[in-house]
This record gives C-alpha cells, structure tokens and sequence, in this order.
C-alpha cells in the first residue's frame, strides 16, 4: 500500500503521522505567550522611553515595520504548506523598479501601479509554476534562483540609477495618516489581515491549505488539487510583494535596484515566531500577527532610546530562539 | 479566543497612558550609513567632540547594513525623540527625501555630511572636499606615477554609490585635458565593497589588460583589496595604485611601495564641522543660505557657499597620505 | 525489499553519473566560450587565481553539503566565518608572534564552539535549522560588532607569518588550494567509507527508520552542525590571512554563494542525497562564473541574472535528467 501511494506522486513531502489531539490546546498556549510577550515589549520600552507610550508613537511606529508585514500574512501560507519562498525582497525590488521607469516613461501612475502589481503577481506564478511543474524540485532552490533572476533583471533594467518623481498623492501611501493620526499604511494592512486571517481561518481555500501542510500526498486523494493551490499561494505571494513595493517605494520616494534587500529573512522571521512551523501543517494568523508586531515595536523601541542596531540583532536573534526554545520546552518537541 | 480580548483590553489601558515627555533641550543626533565602519567610528568622535563642547547631548545612530530602509527607521526614531538636528551621511542621496523632509517639517535642523542627500531634502551639506578636486587630483595622482602614459582603470564600490560615480566623473573629465592624452581609462570595475569581489574585479583587470600601468580605486575596500593583489603578485613599480583609502588599511601597502600615496580627508574633523554645523543651525546663527559664515570650534571660521541647488560647508582639501606620513596616522584611524 | 533499495540506489547512482557529466560538459562549453572571448582565461596563472578564489567556498560547501543532506541548512556560517576571522586577527595583532598553524587552530575552535551551539539547538532543543540558524547569525554577527568596536584590522597588524598563510605555497600550489584538496580528500573518506559518514546519509533519508535502525540521530545532527562550524572558523582565519584585513561585515551573505554552489552541485535540499564529486563540479561551475563573468567584459548590470539564470536552468536540467532515467518516482524515502 505504502508503494503504491509512494508511485506516481509528489514525493518530496513528508508523510506525518500527525496527532490532531491536542494540537489545538497548543496553538492558543503559543499564543498567549507571544501576546505575553507583546505586552512585556510594550512596558519595557515605556520603562526606557519617556516617548513611547503615548497613542502618536504607537501608531506612528506601525509605519516603520508594517511594508514587510504584507507579505507575512501570504508567507504564512507557503510556510504551512512546509514550503518556503525566498525571493520576495527581489519581487519587491523588481515590481519598484518596473514601475517607477514605466512612470518615467510617461505612464500615468494608477497604470503604473497596476503594473507593478501584475510583476508581483508573474514574479510568483514563475515561482509556482516551476515549484509544481518540478516537484524533484524544492522551494527554496526555486526561489533561490528566482531571487538572484529578479534582482538581476532589475539591475538589468536600472543600472545604478534611482528612478522616482512620482506624483504627490503617491506619497500618501507610506506616509500619509487619516485624521491627521492613524497612518493609512496600517489601515490597509488592517483589511489585508483580516482577509488574510478569514481566508486561513473560515474558508475551504484554507482548510486545504492546512490538509497540504499535513499531508499533500493524502490530501491529493482525498480530491484537493494541490498544485492548483499551490500555485495559488506561490502567486498571491508575489502580488503581496509586489504591494509592500508600493508602500516601501512611496516611503523612500523613488527606487533603485537594490532596495529591500534581506526582506526574505525578516520576513520568514516574523511568521516563524509566530508559531508557524517550516515543516508544515502548523500555525495560526492570529500568531503570525502577534510576532510582525512584537518584533517591530521592539525594534522601534529600541531604536528610540539608541540601542546600538548590533545590540538590537543580538536580541532580535535571542528572542526568535529563546520563544521557539520555550516552546519546545514547555509544550514538548515539535511533530515527528 | 478569551485570552486575546484580556490582553487587548489591557493593551488599550496602556495606550490610555499618555507618557509625558519632557524636551530638553540640545539633541544632535548623527546618523551615519553603517555600523562597523572606522571611517564613520572617527566622524562620530569629531562630532561628539563638538556637541560636548557646544553642551549638547550626541547621539549616534549606524544601521547594521547600509541600506537606506533602516536610515529612514532611524530617522523616524529621531523625530519621536524630539532631537534638534540630525547630522545624515546617506545610503542614497533621493530615497531620505520624504522622511527627512517630515523632520524638517516638525522644526528639526537636517544637514547631511560625507555623502550628501539632494538639496530639497537638507539645509545644508557638510562636504569633506570638493568632488571636483578629488576626482581631478587622483587623475593628476597616477599621471604622476605612472609617467604621464599609459592605460589606467578604476576600482570602484558599488555601481550606485553617489559620492564614487561623481569622482569618476570628474576623473574623466580632467582626462580630457591634452596632457592625458596618452593615458587611456580602460575600464571603470565595481568591487561593490566587498573584499571578495574587489580582489577578483583586481585580478580580472590584471589579467585584460596586461599592459595596466595604474589602477585608481576611490573606496576603502577596493584600494585596500587592490593593494593587497599588487604586493602578493609583487607588481611594485609596475602597476601603480592610488585612491581614497583609510591610513590604517593603506599603511602596509603604502610602504612597500605599492601606492606611493593616496588621499583622503580627516574624519574627526569631517564630524566636528558637522557638530558645529549642526549647532549654528539650532542656534539660528545660520540658516544654511550661502554667505553665511560662523565659528566652528577649533576650525576656526566657516563660510556657507552655494553648490548647485543648495548649499555646503567645505572642510578642505583633501590630504595626502605618503611613506613620510603614513605611520603617524596609521594609528589614529 | 532489500534487493529492490539497492537496486534504487544503483539508478540514483546512474543519475548522479549523468548529472555530473552534464554539469562538467556545461563548464567546458562554458569555458571555450569564455577562452574565445579572453585569451588570458585558461592560463595556468588564471586558472591559479580562480582556484585560490573559489578554495573558501568550497570548503564551506563540504559543510553545507553534510547540513543540507541531514536535511538542514546553516545560514549563520558567514557570521561565524566573520567571528572567527575578527576574534583570531585581533590576536594575531596582539600576539604577532602566534604560530600560523595555532591561529588556524584557533579559528576552527571558535568555529567549532559556534557550530556546537546550532547543533545543540538544533539537535537538542529540536529547533528548526532555519530559525536556529537565522537567529544565530544574528548574534555571531552581533557579537562580532560588539567585540571589534567598529574598528577593522588591518594588514599593518597582522604578522607576516599570519598572512602567508594563503599567500605562501606548497610545491607551487597556492595553501589555500592545498587545504581544500586536503579537506576534500579527508571528507571524501568520511562521507563515503566511514560509518558515521554513512550515518549522514541514513539520517538525512529518512530520520525515523535512522533512528529505528539504532542510529543516534541527535548525535550525528549535532556532529554535522559542529562540522560546518569548525570549517567555517578554519575559513575565517583563511578569509582574514588572504584580505589582509577583518571587518565585522566580512562575508555578509556569503552563506546563499555557498547553498548555491551546493545546490548546482545536486545536493538535494529534500535531503538524504548528494556526492562530493557532484559538489566538486558544482562549486567549480560557480566559482568560473565568479572569475570569467568579469573577464568577459561582461556589464556588471548583467552578472546577477546570468548567475540567478545558470542557477535555474542547472537545476532545471538535472531534474529533467532525473526524469528521462525514468526513476524519478522510485526514492528511497519511506518516512
């Protein structure tokens, strides 16, 4: 029987005798240690700064860290399927770079815009279709190569020069607020949240999700086209790239090559404390959510009583593993 | 579900809270483009020194990659904190403009030093040395050394670098006078920085033009990497270097004869002007339109000159470093 | 069942052959090009430098090899090449008289403590490689800023011995290549005919019949991990004696060069497969690229693409192989 489900389909997924019992029971633990967590952030960068807590900084310090939290939520997804996508700062830099010299060029800017989107979105069908076309072949060495192409080619097309210019109202994007207090960049990661978090959560799309991350192999009888939903993700992962350029570009004000380099590891990093695991199958929105803002308020806590940024990477990187530690610990190991 | 809207709940109570935030008074605050690099260690101790002379509180803010995304991050830290200046060596000259232009928007001074960001986005630019000059003294650098003919290339950082592209501008631009004619500018490499890639572009040039007399590299990590290329191939008195390097990195290479000099312009007093700078403009001594002119500690008086669209402070000329003087500053940075 | 697993690994050792075949016949179409375009390109001097230059990576990948067949990968080994490097020429700056072999000693050993602490995390603690190794990177790199104080070292603090140590040479070989055919010749070995070696593979198959068959799977995880470690201490201090100079940003990013040349080099991510050979011609590949891309004249503006193009089209390709020798469907993992 193990041959012949073995015969003719996806073999690089592991088959996971996984135990549903309490499984539950342990997502909400995690939860609740990151919402802890978020909490201790928030009293000991009060404690340190006579600047933070106050409702200003708070919302302001959101726009700081929230362009990488767009492509978190749809990171979240390929991550459950066990998955992963590194080449998502190279989608950001190549939909900017597209964008900003077909602007140049005398498009107007919502075309312009929409065309940034659409390279996100071929940036990640290119990743999908080669990740199901190829299944000898893994995400990452996919996306590996894909994030050298990408920023290649927006090297090609850029060289050293920046391009920007854009008009006025573009800027609102990454710095505009609504009533003069809450940034617009929030607001609009707000409604992505929640589309994202009803997607993971309430509907079939990610039911499937989850059955892919357990069990792509059982999941394939059980009548779910992986590879359709695959795609999917891979592609919806290059348009929330292609939406954090948008807001990354409007708060830079013109674009260049190499912009939002590293993006992929903070990326990753945000959604893996947030208790999704890189084997599949596990994590929750909720989660993922917690962990953008814990490590963004920290970071901008930090940064608002002058840690010196190598100090904040000691403990940005002593807090990823110190969680999952914890976690480990506390809950027992993790599947397998 | 339960637990999340407790915490919610007493997250809002800590918003309620409204920390007070007493200004005081005498914040500059110096950004510059990446941690861990000793040309910048030296700006800071300039700048420093002046703020403390001035009575002032420094703060000294380096990312830990140069990009411009965390220089932006830093400066809406800065804001928050209230600070009177902030002193910025950018990572790109356009990219700092939105954010630089809120702080001026909120009564902030903003001068940019070493590598400037564009007119629209600063009161005033503290330059080391003027780019014309050192563009055009390393051409007259190598045409020295190597005798006045011959192929020469550049070594450059990255291929966005601002400060670099307008130096090799210059270069080519004084090439163009009729004594250069027999010297030809055969290619211009980008080392990008890295130590790795530098000695390959090194080695690459080395090897595509055999007949390479001079090599010009405007960066402290390829006119090091470079250097270190030519002394292990034992290319001394053949292949002549000159550039911007650090007296530290260039002091080995300097002696043994491998570059017989090179420039570069003193940091400690780069980051002391801009302390002073930045100070005239909080005082409103200056307001960053040319003609002015105030005192800047030990460097004596300072004019305001017009560059282009805006406005620079020039620390000087740049200096020579050579076999004389080398081991007296090798130490200091 | 027997007969039919090694029969399974006699095609899988076909499509290695084929895999690796293909591969140095691209180098050498590869190569004749580049000779076309620059004569200088198969000099014995060229070939010299592009050896010397590409002898760090490759001994990284023989690490990463080991990491990513037990299904793993390390992302922290440019921080812990940095450390290595910054901790051991700030010696040598103090002590100039330190004998080159104790540096090199000393390098690795930091490596090594460095790699232990991600092994045991790793093997330990049960923490993902990924995260484990991200975050690790974070405080090595971290760290590595904390204790140089911003300050380089430079080739005036180093001792002359220090720095002959890539510079000099053996029989006329350059060290730096004599090292790395050494560490080749003994991985080799390892991997291939000891049974800790083997242990590797077996691990990386399929860690439940491993740790079934009696394997210590935590040991041999760690062991792995402490390996890459050691070897990327051993390079920093090879790194810092070749540039003459130790940053704290030394090598940033080097660790995706290394994964890179290892996944040309057909080391499968999924784990449980990959041959030094295999890894040999990958790392070649990528350090001709490295070397002929400038010598061709080719517009820096290019190079990323083209490199991220070769990448995708060697993996492409091999997939396609694997898929033509019919057995792509027969693995051998059952976990």
């Amino acid at each position: 029987m193990e041959n012949k489900l073995e015969k003719g389909l996806t073999f690089n997924r592991k088959i996971k005798a996984e135990k549903e019992f309490n499984l539950k029971d342990f997502f909400l633990q995690w939860e609740w240690l990151l919402l802890l967590i978020f909490i201790a952030i928030h009293i000991m960068n009060s404690q340190l700064s006579p600047y933070y807590l106050n409702t200003y900084t708070l919302l302001d310090a959101t726009m700081t860290f929230l362009d990488k939290a767009f492509i978190a939520l749809s990171m979240t997804f390929v991550i459950i399927f066990g998955d992963i996508d590194i080449s998502v700062g190279s989608t950001v830099a190549l939909s900017s770079v597209i964008m900003a010299v077909l602007y140049n060029a005398g498009l107007s800017m919502p075309l312009a815009i929409i065309v940034c989107l659409l390279v996100g979105i071929t940036a990640g069908f290119i990743n999908g279709i080669l990740i199901v076309k190829f299944k000898e072949l893994s995400a990452v060495i996919v996306t590996l190569s894909t994030m050298i192409l990408y920023r290649g080619i927006a090297y090609i097309i850029l060289e050293d020069q920046a391009a920007g210019g854009f008009p006025m109202w573009f800027n609102f994007l990454g710095w505009g607020y609504i009533k003069n207090l809450i940034p617009v960049i929030l607001i609009a990661f707000s409604v992505a949240a929640v589309i994202f978090y009803l997607l993971l959560h309430k509907t079939t799309f990610g039911r499937k999700i989850y059955a892919i991350g357990n069990n792509d192999i059982a999941s394939l009888f059980s009548g779910v086209k992986v590879d359709k939903i695959k795609l999917i993700v891979f592609t919806l992962n290059g348009f929330m790239a292609a939406l954090a350029a948008l807001f990354l570009t409007s708060k830079m004000g013109s674009t260049r090559p190499n912009i939002a380099s590293g993006y992929e590891l903070d990326v990753i990093a945000m959604v893996v404390l947030g208790g999704v695991s890189t084997s599949g199958g596990k994590g929750r929105m909720i989660g993922v959510l917690l962990s953008i803002f814990i490590i963004g308020y920290l970071r901008y806590g930090l940064g608002l009583v002058n840690v010196p940024s190598q100090v904040i990477l000691i403990i940005i990187g002593a807090l990823l593993i110190i969680s999952v530690l914890v976690s480990n610990l506390l809950y027992g190991n993790k599947s397998e | 579900m339960k637990k999340i809207i407790i915490g919610m709940l007493v997250l809002l109570m800590l918003f309620t809270v409204v920390g007070a935030a007493a200004a005081q008074s005498g914040k500059y605050a110096l950004v510059v483009k990446s941690a861990g690099n000793p040309f910048m260690e030296k700006v800071r101790e300039g700048f420093e020194n002046a703020i403390s002379e001035v009575g002032g509180e420094a703060i000294y803010k380096a990312p830990a990659e140069p990009t411009v995304e965390a220089q932006i991050i830093m400066i809406e830290q800065l804001i928050t904190q209230r600070v009177d200046a902030i002193a910025i060596s950018a990572n790109d000259p356009e990219a700092l403009r939105p954010a630089l232009q809120k702080a001026m928007s909120r009564g902030i001074k903003v001068l940019s030093l070493d590598s400037s960001v564009n007119p629209n986005s600063r009161m005033v630019h503290v330059n080391q040395a003027d780019p014309e000059q050192i563009g055009r003294v390393q051409i007259q650098g190598i045409a020295e050394m190597i005798g006045g003919e011959g192929q020469i290339a550049v070594l450059s950082a990255t291929s966005q670098a601002t400060n670099q592209n307008l130096w090799i501008d210059w270069m080519k631009k004084e090439l163009e006078k009729p004594e250069y004619d027999n010297i030809e500018l055969v290619k211009v490499a980008y080392g990008d920085d890295l130590r790795d890639k530098s000695v390959s572009e090194t080695e690459a040039l080395l090897k595509s033009y055999p007949d390479l007399k001079g090599i010009i590299a405007p960066t402290t990590v390829g006119i090091a990497a470079a250097g270190k290329v030519l002394t292990d191939r034992d290319l001394v008195g053949e292949v002549y270097l000159t550039g911007l390097g650090l007296p530290s990195e260039m002091a080995e290479y300097i002696k043994n004869g491998v570059s017989p000099w090179m420039y570069l312009w003193n940091p400690i007093d780069l980051g002391y002007l801009a302390g002073y700078a930045a100070e005239g403009l909080v005082a409103e001594e200056i307001t960053g339109e040319a003609g002015e002119s105030f005192t800047a500690g030990d460097l004596g008086e300072k004019e305001v000159i017009k560059a282009g669209e805006g406005t620079e402070i020039m620390l000087g000329a740049p200096f020579r470093f050579d076999a004389d003087n080398i081991d007296q500053w090798k130490e200091v940075y | 069942m027997a007969e039919k697993s090694s029969e399974n690994r006699m095609s899988l050792e076909r499509i290695q052959q084929i895999r690796e075949f293909s591969l140095i016949g691209f180098i050498i179409i590869l190569s004749i090009f580049v000779q076309f375009r620059n004569s200088n390109f198969l000099t014995m001097a060229n070939l010299d430098d592009l050896l010397t230059n590409t002898a760090i990576l490759s001994i990284l990948a023989v690490g990463m090899m080991m990491v990513i067949i037990t299904r793993g990968i390390d992302l922290s080994i440019g921080a812990t090449l940095a450390l290595s490097g910054m901790l051991t020429s700030m010696l040598v700056s103090v002590y100039p008289a330190l004998h080159p072999l104790a540096a090199l000693l000393i390098g690795t050993l930091i490596g090594f403590v460095s790699g232990s602490i991600i092994g045991l995390l790793v093997a330990k603690f049960n923490i993902l490689p990924i995260i484990a190794t991200l975050g690790m990177m974070n405080v090595f790199r971290g760290i590595t800023f904390l204790i140089s104080g911003g300050k380089w070292v430079s080739a005036y603090q180093m001792s002359d011995s220090f720095k002959s140590i890539s510079t000099g040479s053996i029989l006329g070989i350059n060290n730096l290549i004599v090292i790395s055919i050494f560490i080749y010749l003994v991985f080799y070995y390892f991997i291939n005919y000891t049974r800790t070696g083997r242990k590797i593979y077996a691990v990386g198959s399929s860690p439940k019949s491993a740790k079934v068959s009696g394997i210590n799977v935590t040991k041999i995880t760690w062991l792995v991990y402490s390996i890459m470690g050691s070897l990327a201490g051993l390079s920093g201090v090879l790194w810092v004696s070749k540039f003459a100079s130790a940053q704290s940003n030394t090598a940033s990013g080097y660790e995706l060069n290394v994964i890179a040349a290892c996944v040309i080099g057909g080391i499968s991510i999924a784990g449980g497969e990959g041959k030094v050979t295999g890894l040999l011609s990958g790392v070649l590949l990528y350090g001709i690229l490295e070397n002929a891309l400038p010598m061709i004249n080719v517009s820096p503006f290019w190079q990323n693409a083209i490199q991220g193009a070769v990448i995708l089209i060697a993996v492409v390709v091999s997939a396609l192989i694997k898929r033509k020798t019919g057995s792509s469907n027969k693995i051998r993992r059952e976990d």
